[in-house]
């Protein structure tokens, strides 16, 4: 297998520059992990993903044009794990996009754009002696498992406190290491808010660094939390999105300096830069 | 201008006049659907190695800064999409300062779009465009209401002449008509438009849609409406791209779902000199360098690779 192409990085180290059209790569494995699919593709052109970096998915068969219903335009997925010449997508069926590429088999085809957008920053001068806590909503857990392999492999020290609806979502723990687990029903770890494992760790040790990804409603408590204990975070937003490669100005959010182009100047964007991580129209 | 050789097209060979501007192939972009400058950002030099229209139109240009619409700004529909993305841009300060050096750059020529809410910001803007070399060609975004009369610029024949006759003399450079096809009888606009000494007319702009949220069954849009664009719309293109062809004399920019060079074909066959590619680069960011070698294929079926071994 080759060992992908050559990377050029930009903004920071935070950002793999990705060839300029899509690719059509072939799937490989598609595993479930109780509600969630990871879809394994060989992407021998494909250059090495940043952490919080994502690509624009389409199937190559039958996706829009076919019978003239959606999915029309490709759709964003983070990367979940990438080893050389492979990317690695979790996937959650919310819709005709997401419920068209759950069912790829491996020899399928799938065209990536990517990887796209600015990830996370694993700086040493911004951990500076911190621990990591990753924390993670439903499918938001799939850019923290890539995180995760850089920080450990780097020999940070690392925290990830993941929540899920009920057990059968929480099965997608199994994709982090070590992770501490909250369930809103109550049938796997703590009955409540991955919130409140975020407060009693922030409680027992303030010296963290926090990177979070999730629904709407737990970025913004986790924003609120963070900005009380003046703890950094760095954040990993959603919103829809046509291009991925800000041609189309659809995925602004608002910041504190105006909106902007989620794919361009995120999808990973400094806490203390929002007002609010509740975005109109994203998530589900 | 080192356009031919710099057009990302591997095999696009169909060199094209179009108001005295020498491009590659008839391909270029839409306006708004393609940034050059962020697409830089995305994927580097090779962007612009690989730079897929034979010229470049940038996004509407208006004479104050503007954020745009609230979002969330975009509805994807059976085969197309609903925008209310509502024009951001730096204004033309911000343009001249931060986004004319970059574009400049590009290996292709460049058309700068504009858009006023008076005539006089019109005026403005094209003036200030017209002593700039950089730029090849403007474009008039009409597609927006005077806020002096209310009216929509481009949706009433006499508007568009009395804009068209106002900045006509200001400049030397092609000056190209964006129609709107929410106008009762874009034929009639292009018409005035000609005849009050546009160089060429572009269409067609997006169509006025909307959709309601699922859930609360309130507008989704954050503008409320939008503009429907996307393969949908294809049809509708080639209606009043074949309608306007056949009474003005002026060549046409054609675009409208374009997704294949077959469609491209079908819009020259319609009488359009240039085809313009939008929200099928959404799809994939050389979509523009595929349809112009789809379209070589279509013409040149002599500049075929496999062709000269067969001969
Ligand atoms: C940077 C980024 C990374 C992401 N990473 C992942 C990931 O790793 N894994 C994952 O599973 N998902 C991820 N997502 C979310 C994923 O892109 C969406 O779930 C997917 O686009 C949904 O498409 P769909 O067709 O299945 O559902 P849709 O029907 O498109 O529904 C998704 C949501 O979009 C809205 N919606 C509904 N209909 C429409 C319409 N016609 N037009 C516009 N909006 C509509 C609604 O709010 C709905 O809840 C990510 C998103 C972003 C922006
Ligand atoms: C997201 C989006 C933004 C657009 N922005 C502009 C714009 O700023 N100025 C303009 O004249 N047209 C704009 N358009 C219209 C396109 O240039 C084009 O006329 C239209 O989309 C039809 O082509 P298509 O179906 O290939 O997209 C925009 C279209 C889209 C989809
Ligand atoms: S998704 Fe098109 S600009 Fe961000």
């Amino acid at each position: 297998m080759s060992a992908g192409a050559l990377a050029v990085t930009t903004d920071d180290g935070r950002r793999t520059l990705a060839p300029p059209g899509r690719r059509r790569v072939t799937v490989l494995a598609r595993q479930q992990f109780g509600a969630y699919a990871v879809l394994r593709c060989a992407d021998p052109g494909g250059p090495p993903p940043r952490p919080g970096q994502f690509a624009m998915l389409a199937t190559a068969e039958r996706w829009g044009g076919g019978d003239g219903e959606r999915p029309f335009l490709p759709r964003a997925f983070s990367v979940l794990r990438a080893r050389p010449g492979e990317l690695e997508f979790l996937l959650e069926d919310v819709g005709p996009g997401t419920a068209r590429l759950a069912e790829l088999e491996p020899g399928d085809g799938l065209w990536v754009l990517g990887p796209l957008g600015i990830g996370f920053s694993v700086a040493a001068s911004e951990l500076a002696g911190r621990r990591a806590l990753l924390v993670g909503g439903g499918v938001g857990i799939a850019p923290l498992a890539i995180l995760q392999d850089e920080l450990v492999a780097s020999d940070a020290a690392v925290t990830a406190l993941l929540g899920f609806r009920d057990g059968l979502h929480a099965a997608g723990a199994a994709l982090l290491r070590d992770a501490r687990i909250a369930t809103d029903d109550g049938s796997a770890g703590h009955a409540g808010l991955v919130t409140d494992l975020l407060t009693a760790e922030l409680d027992r040790d303030q010296a963290a660094i926090v990177y979070a990804c999730g629904p709407p409603p737990m970025l913004e408590a986790v924003r609120a939390l963070c900005a009380g204990r003046a703890v950094p975070a760095q954040l990993a937003l959603e919103s829809g999105m046509a291009c991925g490669f800000g041609a189309c100005f659809g995925c602004v959010v608002p910041t504190r300096s105006g909106y902007v182009r989620l794919c361009l100047d995120g999808p990973v964007l400094d806490a203390d830069r929002l007002e609010t991580a509740l975005t109109p129209g994203a998530g589900h | 201008m080192t356009s031919a050789a710099a057009s990302g097209s591997a095999t696009a060979a169909l060199p094209t006049r179009f108001c005295g501007i020498e491009l590659a192939h008839p391909i270029v972009n839409g306006s708004g659907t393609f940034d050059a400058i962020a697409a830089q950002r995305a994927f580097g030099p090779a962007l612009v190695e690989q730079f897929p229209f034979a010229a470049f139109v940038s996004k509407t240009v208006t004479l104050a800064p503007r954020e745009g619409n609230p979002p969330p700004r975009l509805w994807e529909l059976p085969a197309g999409l609903i925008n209310s993305i509502g024009l951001p841009n730096k204004g033309l300060a911000g343009y001249l300062t931060h986004d004319l050096p970059e574009l400049a750059a590009l290996p292709v020529p460049l058309i700068v779009n504009v858009m006023g809410f008076t005539r006089d910001e019109v005026a403005e803007l094209v003036s200030a465009f017209a002593e700039r070399d950089e730029v090849a060609a403007l474009e008039l975004n009409v597609s927006c209401p005077n806020v002096e009369t209310g009216l929509i610029m481009g949706a009433d024949p006499a508007e568009t002449a009395l804009l068209v006759e106002r900045v006509r003399p200001l400049t030397d450079k092609p000056l190209i008509v964006k129609l709107t096809p929410n106008a009762t009888d874009p034929g009639a606009v292009a018409v005035a438009a000609e005849a009050a000494g546009a160089d060429a007319l572009s269409l067609i702009n997006t169509i006025r849609g909307m959709a309601l949220d699922p859930r609360t069954h309130e507008p989704w849009l954050g503008g409320t409406t939008g503009g429907v664009s996307g393969a949908t719309v294809r049809a509708v293109a080639l209606a009043q791209v074949y309608d306007v062809a056949g009474r003005v004399s002026i060549p046409l920019v054609a675009m409208g779902g374009v997704q294949r060079g077959r469609d491209a074909d079908d819009l020259l066959r319609a009488g359009a000199t240039l085809v313009a590619v939008g929200t099928e680069s959404f799809r994939d960011p050389l979509a523009g360098a595929r349809v112009a070698d789809e379209l070589t294929r279509i013409r040149r079926p002599d500049a075929r690779p496999g062709a000269r071994a067969r001969g």
